[in-house]
């Protein structure tokens, strides 16, 4: 199968995928780069348990093309953390209010939530709802998980 | 196995001597919401995808002598849109309910009227802001009105050779409003079940100059319900006006019982939210 060469910034690196076009730019995470944190749900851009962030943008990885991130960013949730490995307060605000039952669409929600709160660091319940309503959390647990999410923004705010 | 080389141009004319080199082998991608689904459930097998996302050109919503919607604004760009949500309100009610923000981000206005689904939320706005389809080919630009776009589910006039642009509306008077209503049983990734699109004009705040009714999931392809809308020009806004105008349109339609619905209630549906949502359009213009 013939391979093209796609350069990125994947996580603050500046990289490079010999993959073949056809592949999606979750099977170059998950396969390539073997960072398995973005998930395979549905693979159809339904459930959003593939959600990353490419240039401020969430977005559907498995339905997203390799070669449309030749020279993009991209960020997955293996990048949320800091350099020291310090948590990300999406991260911390998740594990305290009990934003995570089975785990399987904890990555795609802290990506949603955190290109939200990257835009708008104060939202209201109802922009929350509609920041994750491409998510679907199969254990529902979907207040907590709002919970969560305004518990990181008041991190964030309290920080200022 | 899915196996397809990409190639994405950046100018037009590129698209079209890759369009004409590899024929039907070739499928156009704008945001792949569908095109990617439709590849993955093998209901297409292109050797080629040639992305329209290098056309920079074709991804800016812009006013200048009406207004320019690029075939590659994504429902996102069109949602977040100040310009639109006030002076072309229908088509930012539709575009901010489409799918999810991921798909927002992505899916574009062109895409959702290529791909030509009788459900295509942007359909209805864009019949009820009387666009203008603006097609280009190796022979040069055609305008087509949306409303001879669709010539059936997932079937339109565009040509093999052709791509879609842009949409042209033409100005609107700051008398007119429009509004759409997607009636679905979620508020989010869900599919509507009936749009109503409804754009009217109002003089002195009373009398009905101007009306355009489009429906969607209401016949095989996305309609303007025409007679309706010749009811309502001159007419004095009042409550059973609009309430006959709801059975004018009705009439016109002919839904389909389907996995979604009911031909029965999505007639009656329509008869309720034509006048739901031209009054919803005389607030925006009284509010303006």
């Amino acid at each position: 199968m013939k391979r093209v060469s796609i350069s990125f910034t994947l996580n603050g690196d500046k990289v490079t995928a010999e993959v073949p076009p056809s592949w999606t730019l979750l099977k170059t995470l998950r396969e390539y780069f073997e960072l398995t944190g973005a998930k395979e749900g549905c693979g159809a851009g339904e459930c959003g348990a593939c959600t990353v962030i490419v240039d401020g943008e969430a977005v559907n990885s498995c339905i997203y093309p390799i070669p449309e991130v030749e020279g993009k960013s991209v960020t997955t949730i293996e990048g949320v953390s800091g350099q020291d490995g310090a948590l990300h307060h999406l991260q911390k605000a998740f594990l305290e209010n009990n934003g995570v039952q089975c785990g399987f669409c904890t990555p795609g929600m802290i990506m949603s939530a955190k290109s939200l709160l990257d835009q708008n660091p104060a939202p209201t319940r109802e922009e929350i709802r509609k920041s994750i309503a491409g998510n679907l959390c199969r254990c529902t647990g979907y207040v907590q998980i709002v919970e969560s999410i305004e518990k990181a923004a008041e991190m964030i705010e309290g920080e200022k | 196995m899915i196996d397809y080389d990409y190639i994405k141009p950046t100018t037009l004319k590129e698209v079209f001597t890759l369009l004409k080199e590899y024929g039907t082998k070739a499928t156009l991608i704008a945001g792949g919401t569908d095109v990617m689904i439709n590849i993955r459930n093998r209901e297409i097998s292109p050797d080629i995808l040639i992305s329209l996302r290098g056309l920079n050109d074709l991804c800016c919503i812009r006013k200048n002598d009406g207004y320019h919607i690029g075939a590659l604004a994504t429902h996102r760009m069109v949602e977040q849109s100040d310009m639109v949500k006030i002076e072309l309100s229908a088509l930012h009610d539709a575009a901010s309910q489409v799918g999810s923000v991921q798909i927002r981000n992505v899916a574009t206005v062109g895409g959702n009227i290529c791909n030509a689904a009788p459900s295509a939320d942007t359909a209805g706005p864009l019949l009820a802001l009387d666009a203008v389809v603006v097609l280009e080919g190796p022979g040069g630009r055609r305008s087509v009105p949306i409303a001879d776009f669709f010539t059936g589910p997932s079937a339109t006039v565009r040509k093999a050779d052709e791509v879609l642009v842009e949409f042209h509306i033409p100005e609107k008077s700051k008398h007119f409003g429009s509004a759409y209503w997607k009636h679905a049983r979620r508020r989010a990734m869900d599919l509507p079940l009936l749009g109503v699109a409804v754009g009217l004009a109002l003089s002195d705040g009373e009398e009905i100059s101007d009306a355009r009714i489009g429906l969607t999931v209401a016949a095989p392809v996305p309609i303007r319900a025409f007679k309706a809308e010749e009811f309502l020009r001159g007419k004095r806004w009042d409550r059973e006006v609009l309430a006959e105008a709801g059975r004018i349109a009705c009439s016109e339609a002919s839904p389909r019982d389907s996995l979604r619905s009911t031909a029965w209630y999505r007639r009656d549906m329509i008869e309720v939210f034509v006048p739901r949502m031209a009054a919803l359009a005389a607030e925006r213009i009284r509010n303006r």
